[in-house]
């Protein structure tokens, strides 16, 4: 092709300017205003404004009861509720010194795995969408669809659960749940394969992300990169393998790694990780035993609703659980899952009373953006667009 | 590792706490502690910087920064005490990744950082005054915004509460409180 064009010189004149990115832009994922320094069509600076959907989240905990603190983690990353309470319930049982029953835990583990795979098919799709394609947005929400209404049968809400607490889960799966998301782990590699023979080998998808904001694997460190994007630099650093918590030291999985670390390698990375998230959903409902789902001490669970008809201990423990709350014993904990865009983590401090004195959630996407400039730095525009779209962000969780 | 870094110059404590390992170091030594640390104990990552406000005490801030090294699936929790403004140097120039969090420490607790290359807020909104997650900062904060019809723009405004603000603490003493009222008396000597 290339000795067909014939060379000629011309004089481009080529104008430095500003432009202004979002905060209302569709490829802006929520409300990213980014300021972009153009030389041309390339990119010379990128300067991401965020704190646009600042909600002073970490404040209000600190005025709230543990109890009541859960239901922020769902609106941080709502794109994955479940995965953000779950450092906060770790973190609170590692304060106070219990762990979550058997079944528990791998109701949890099982739930952060859906979460998973509920959070990579909004990202990937709408990645796709932010480079022009519209089909595999409109499949993955179908898809989601079914995700979400296991959510809706556990916790009776779509999105803000609420549904890990400190001590276990809230209520245990109902009837025929089990059975519904083993049909699903049965169809759902099918639908992977299909969302892949649109994409992976699809030209114009690679033209779009193939060497697209490449960054090594120091870098990423560097960047403190965690998640997909660290491992599509060839990091094969994951936190259920690393430090395991509940119940995923006794699952099996694989952990996909990029070698490349560009754009294509994050999409691959997800992909992958999908079809691991379905191999332990396979394997929590293999070991599920049935038995309690949150902690017997009734001073931080409450107890059923038949007992609180019978017995005024159970009732008084009811009332002042959702008044006072428990009360943590003082000390400090910096408590890590992992999240399905990376490392989320609670830094908890308790000062022994009935509320957090500090609560700091180190959200995963706020460390990847930070990182935008590095690897939009001399790429076009829409490959900006491509970037930003590879590192999954959610504004619900980097403002707080 | 725990010997090891509690050996090292500046170090005032070094424990587990939870299992988690916690290094306390001064002001002053802390950014020769954290290139020791990056270097030689391979924390090639600071995941996390934040603050804590403890307003009683002199020194009032606690910065914690939070190091994980994926070579030794390790991770350490840097305690390092400032006071009210008061700055500590930055250690963007070790971990890139600092900066946002240095700025966000900024933001919300207004300690300041030397060497901090962009030290411009970044959660709160544009020309915010004050440090929000101080303890002496009121939880409904003191301007909001209403869209003005007649300036056809967003305005600030002092904030109305249409209700005064109610802060429930339950302390009771269910556990919460180990004195019990009449306890002086139990413990009196009665003539």
């Amino acid at each position: 092709m290339s000795e067909l064009v014939t060379r000629t010189s011309k004089t481009i004149e080529i104008d430095n300017h500003t432009i202004n990115f979002g905060p209302q832009h569709p490829a802006a994922h929520g409300v990213l205003r980014l300021i972009l320094e153009m030389d041309g069509e390339v990119v010379e600076r990128a300067d991401p404004h965020i704190g646009l959907l600042h909600r002073g989240t970490e404040k209000l905990i600190e005025y709230k009861s543990y109890l009541q603190a859960v239901p922020y983690f769902d609106r941080l990353d709502y794109v994955s509720p479940m995965a953000c309470e779950y450092a906060f319930a770790l973190a609170t049982e590692k304060l106070l010194g219990i762990t979550a029953p058997d079944r528990a835990q791998w109701i949890r583990v099982m739930f952060a795995e859906i979460t998973r795979a509920l959070n990579h098919l909004l990202s990937v799709s709408s990645f796709a969408l932010d480079c022009g394609a519209l089909t595999p947005g409109l499949w993955g929400y179908v898809e989601r669809e079914k995700l979400l209404e296991f959510h809706e049968a556990v916790s009776g809400a779509r999105f803000h659960s609420n549904y890990f607490r400190p001590g276990g889960v809230a209520k245990d799966l109902p009837a025929e749940l089990a059975d519904d998301i083993a049909a699903w782990t049965e169809t759902f590699p099918k639908f992977i394969d299909d969302m892949e023979a649109l994409l992976t080998g699809n030209r114009i998808w690679k033209q779009r992300v193939v060497d697209i904001g490449v960054i090594s694997a120091e870098d990423a460190l560097a960047w403190g990169f965690s998640g997909p994007c660290l491992r599509a630099s060839n990091v094969a650093w994951d936190l259920r393998r690393a430090q395991p918590y509940d119940k995923y030291g006794e699952v099996e999985f694989d952990i996909p790694v990029g070698r490349h670390g560009d754009c294509y390698d994050r999409y691959l990375v997800r992909i992958a990780e999908m079809r691991e998230s379905v191999k332990i959903v396979k394997q929590c409902l293999q070991k599920m035993q049935p038995g309690p789902i949150k902690i017997q001490d009734h001073k931080i669970a409450p107890p059923t609703r038949a007992a609180m008809k019978q017995s005024m201990e159970a009732l008084i423990h009811h009332f002042k659980l959702y008044t006072e709350g428990y009360h943590v014993p003082a000390g400090a904990t910096y408590t890590v899952v992992e999240a399905p865009k990376g490392e989320f983590g609670v830094y908890l401090v308790s000062d022994g009373t009935n509320r957090p004195y500090r609560c700091k959630i180190r959200s995963t996407g706020f460390s990847h953006l930070q990182a935008l400039e590095a690897l939009a730095k001399g790429h076009m525009l829409a490959d900006t667009v491509a970037i930003i779209g590879s590192l999954d962000i959610v504004f619900g969780e980097i403002d707080r | 590792m725990l010997d090891a870094i509690a050996a090292l110059p500046g170090v005032m404590a070094a424990r587990r706490e939870l299992g988690e390992l916690v290094v306390e170091v001064s002001k002053s030594d802390a950014y020769a502690l954290f290139t020791r640390l990056r270097d030689e104990f391979s924390f090639a990552q600071v995941m996390d910087i934040c603050g804590v406000d403890f307003p009683e005490r002199a020194a009032r801030f606690d910065v914690v920064y939070n190091l994980l090294s994926v070579v030794h699936n390790q991770r350490a929790r840097v305690l390092v005490r400032v006071e009210d403004f008061a700055a500590l140097t930055s250690v963007s120039s070790l971990w890139p990744g600092a900066t946002w969090w240095e700025r966000e420490v900024w933001d919300l607790f207004g300690v300041p950082f030397e060497g901090l290359a962009d030290h411009r807020r970044i959660l709160t909104d544009y020309g915010f005054e004050g440090h929000p997650l101080r303890k002496d900062f009121p939880l409904t904060g003191y301007v909001e915004v209403h869209y003005d019809d007649e300036q056809k723009a967003v305005v600030y405004d002092k904030v109305k509460l249409t209700q005064e603000f109610r802060n429930f603490d339950f302390l009771s003493p269910w556990e919460g409180m180990t004195t019990l009222p009449g306890d002086e008396k139990a413990r009196g000597d009665r003539k």
